[in-house]
């Protein structure tokens, strides 16, 4: 059933350097008749701490975030990775808190925006786009944590302009696992370094992923290997962003 | 205490020349292809997975009644049982079976807990012979190496550096590149060594309390003959191999050999349950089995950490790993690689000495994902992250918890949590940042060496929703 309204949870990425991609996102939602409710005390979901080992500081966070959502309605967040860290890392990190129950409440209203506009809004997308190829890339917390990996796939299958190419390797990890692209610089760059060559080999125009860290990772690469290499650099977005360049009139 | 290794690879030298990296891929690719044409149909692996990691979880919860009821079912069996805490006990104990015998040397069937012992070194400092007689194993020893793969020892070398490498050991025997003949070749050397050897040593697979017996699973049967042929046979294993009953084996050896190898079933599994009898006509004359703790029943206390033990060796962690991929086994410097290891060793040996493993893992998932007993390897990566930095150190078994906490590293994150559990300082924080975007350095370190910086964006997100009239309340 389709609720009449949600919260939405931007994500801290979105905020500071992709707000388009929240921006389409909100607008994608309002378009199928859903209030969107944005609280604006949100920052971020804790992950970065969480997966550093920092679970004080993680949880701290994660605390003023979960007081945010009061009512029952759901949790749409455009991010497979702080979806997954609400829904199935909240539950651990809260664990004999005196507030786990919230943290309960919180995760089990939580769904990864594709998979909202899949499943509960059950959208129907018109394309009013030029034909294009387009790769997908789907995050390793979308397809193993949320295992919401087919939705995108399910999105495009809608736009008749839309013609999806399939990479090779395509489940495989970009390299950027947050801290993990700091602390492991060399195995992170030979990760996106294939990513970004199994993607052109694609001859696809334009990658889409419905989490902006890989997004950030996989289009970093690209820019860099076009001005040093000279190299194509495919164009990189998030699929909320995508999609409503694309449907709306 | 030691001093904190740090874990930093070259991916470029890891695994030497491109063909060589290569040639790593495709052998990973066809692992991870076969293991997928084992498994066509998703529901049934999932049923398979939680029935191997029932029997497993149920054998852990039960393990210390398990183990007694083991040791009295293999004495009555007549097998000698041993227990070490200590991998130097485990050798003592090796070595004290060897002296008793008078035997300067042993044949090997492929055992991972004997390199975790450090076998073949103590006893050749004692002047004993160790031969490995695994087919893998036996390549890896000819040129002084380690393992690089818990199945797939060798797994490492090409065809062309095998090829080399027997011409160079065995003159005698003409050069060949053809891996049948080599293969042949390596077994006419074996074949005499077995006949000879006073003592065989194998590892186990599963320990089965209920009947005392002892399963291998093998491909070459070189473990067979190890277990056999010689009149002593020492079997290695750590105490968290045993299973609750004979019933539980089928499940287990269905998931293991589809998952590892991507094998329906291994060429051999041997059941082996006591020396020979008097009315015999072949087998060894004394079975031993040694139980190697080293550090297990300190993971065995604590309940989140305890899956670690659930594990069953098949190595499908490691083949779907894509940072094992790409640095290969040596370079985790363990006895242990890939995933399995990452969680593994740190736990073992403490986090000063592998420690740094943990940060070598994007947390992607794909060894959780294929691991027949569904140990959640990711979750125990951030666990040990948690130990690692954490403060409350009596509260975690894990040894050396809190080494790596760096008083910079600590007080970024308090700062951080500060600022992102206060609304009003995050939104002046990043309302400053996005207009000082400007200011943002195009070089940050590792990041820009393959990627071009990310650009702040011009208004926050935060703002434009709020411009734009979206409800916040
Ligand atoms: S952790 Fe799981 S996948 Fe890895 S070796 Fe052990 S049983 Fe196999």
């Amino acid at each position: 059933m389709k609720p009449e309204s949600i919260y939405f949870f931007g994500t801290c990425l979105i905020d500071l350097i992709y707000p388009k991609a929240g921006v389409s996102a909100v607008q994608l939602l309002q378009r199928e008749g859903v209030k969107v409710i944005y609280p604006q005390a949100q920052t971020c979901c804790g992950q970065p701490a969480w997966n550093s080992g920092y679970r004080n500081e993680a949880r701290k966070v994660a605390r003023a975030q979960i007081q945010l959502f009061p009512k029952n309605i759901p949790i749409v967040i455009p991010s497979g990775s702080c979806a997954g860290m609400m829904k199935t890392h909240y539950p651990e990190l809260f664990k004999g808190e005196p507030d786990e129950a919230d943290a309960l409440k919180v995760a089990n209203r939580v769904y990864e925006l594709t998979e909202f506009l899949v499943d509960v809004l059950k959208v129907q997308l018109q394309d009013l786009g030029q034909a294009v190829e387009v790769a997908v890339h789907t995050s390793c917390s979308a397809r193993r944590e949320m295992g919401v990996a087919d939705k995108i796939e399910q999105l495009l299958g809608q736009l008749s302009n839309v013609d999806v190419k399939e990479q090779a390797y395509k489940a495989e990890c970009c390299g950027f696992g947050g801290t993990f692209a700091v602390k492991q610089p060399e195995i992170s760059a030979a990760m996106v370094t294939d990513k970004t060559q199994h993607i052109r080999a694609t001859g696809a125009a334009q990658l889409v992923s419905q989490d902006c860290g890989c997004l950030m990772n996989i289009s970093g690469a690209f820019a860099y290997q076009a001005e040093h290499e000279g190299k194509s650099a495919p164009k990189a977005q998030h699929i909320a962003e995508f999609l409503w360049e694309r449907t709306h009139g | 205490m030691a001093k904190p290794t740090e874990f930093r690879v070259d991916v470029e030298k890891a695994l030497g020349k491109t063909e060589i990296r290569a040639h790593f891929r495709k052998a990973m690719d066809t692992l991870m292809i076969n293991r997928r044409n084992q498994f066509p149909d998703d529901a049934a692996l999932q049923a398979l997975r939680t029935q191997a990691q029932a029997i497993r979880a149920n054998a852990l919860s039960k393990l210390p009644e398990l183990l007694q009821q083991l040791e009295t079912n293999l004495i009555k069996n007549g097998v000698q049982v041993h227990w070490a805490e200590t991998t130097d006990e485990a050798n003592q104990i090796v070595l004290g079976i060897m002296q008793k015998h008078n035997a300067k040397s042993i044949i090997k069937g492929k055992s991972m807990v004997s390199e975790e012992m450090g076998l073949n070194h103590f006893l050749e400092e004692r002047g004993i012979e160790a031969l490995e007689s695994d087919l893998g194993e036996f390549i890896i020893q000819l040129d002084g190496e380690t393992p690089s793969h818990i199945i797939m020892p060798a797994i490492h070398k090409s065809k062309e550096q095998i090829s080399a490498l027997f011409h160079e050991k065995f003159p005698d025997i003409p050069y060949t590149d053809n891996v049948d003949e080599l293969t042949a070749s390596a077994r006419r050397i074996l074949r005499d060594k077995f006949y000879a050897a006073p003592v065989g040593l194998s590892g186990v697979n599963f320990a089965v309390a209920e009947t005392g017996t002892l399963c291998l699973v093998e491909n070459e049967g070189n473990g067979r003959m190890s277990t056999t042929i010689p009149p002593v046979h020492i079997a290695v294993t750590g105490i968290e191999k045993v299973v609750e009953k004979l019933s539980d084996i089928p499940s287990l050896l269905s998931i293991l050999p589809r998952s590892a190898t991507g094998q329906p079933i291994t060429t051999y599994f041997n059941m082996i349950s006591g020396p020979r009898k008097p009315d015999e006509k072949d087998g060894p004359t004394e079975v031993h089995l040694v139980l190697l703790d080293n550090g297990r029943s300190r993971i065995y206390s604590d309940p989140e950490l305890l899956a670690t033990l659930r594990c069953i060796r098949c190595g499908a962690c490691i083949n779907h790993c894509p940072v094992y991929v790409r640095i290969g086994g040596h370079s985790y410097g363990t006895v242990y690689p890939g995933p399995i290891g990452t969680i593994l060793e740190p736990q073992k040996s403490g986090l000063s000495v592998h420690g740094e493993l943990i940060q070598a893992s994007s947390l992607c998932g794909a060894c959780g994902e294929v691991c027949p007993v569904r140990i959640p390897i990711p979750n125990i990566i951030n666990r040990l992250r948690y130990d690692s930095v954490r403060k409350d150190t009596e509260n975690t078994p894990t040894q050396e918890a809190g080494t790596r906490r760096k008083s910079l590293e600590a007080a970024t994150w308090k700062a951080w949590s500060w600022a992102a559990s206060t609304p009003s300082v995050y939104n002046f924080g990043s309302k400053t940042a996005t207009q000082l975007r400007g200011l943002v350095p195009n070089n940050l370190g590792a990041w820009t060496s393959v990627r071009s910086a990310p650009k702040l964006a011009e208004q926050t997100l935060h703002q434009q929703l709020k411009t734009l009239g979206v409800d916040h309340e």
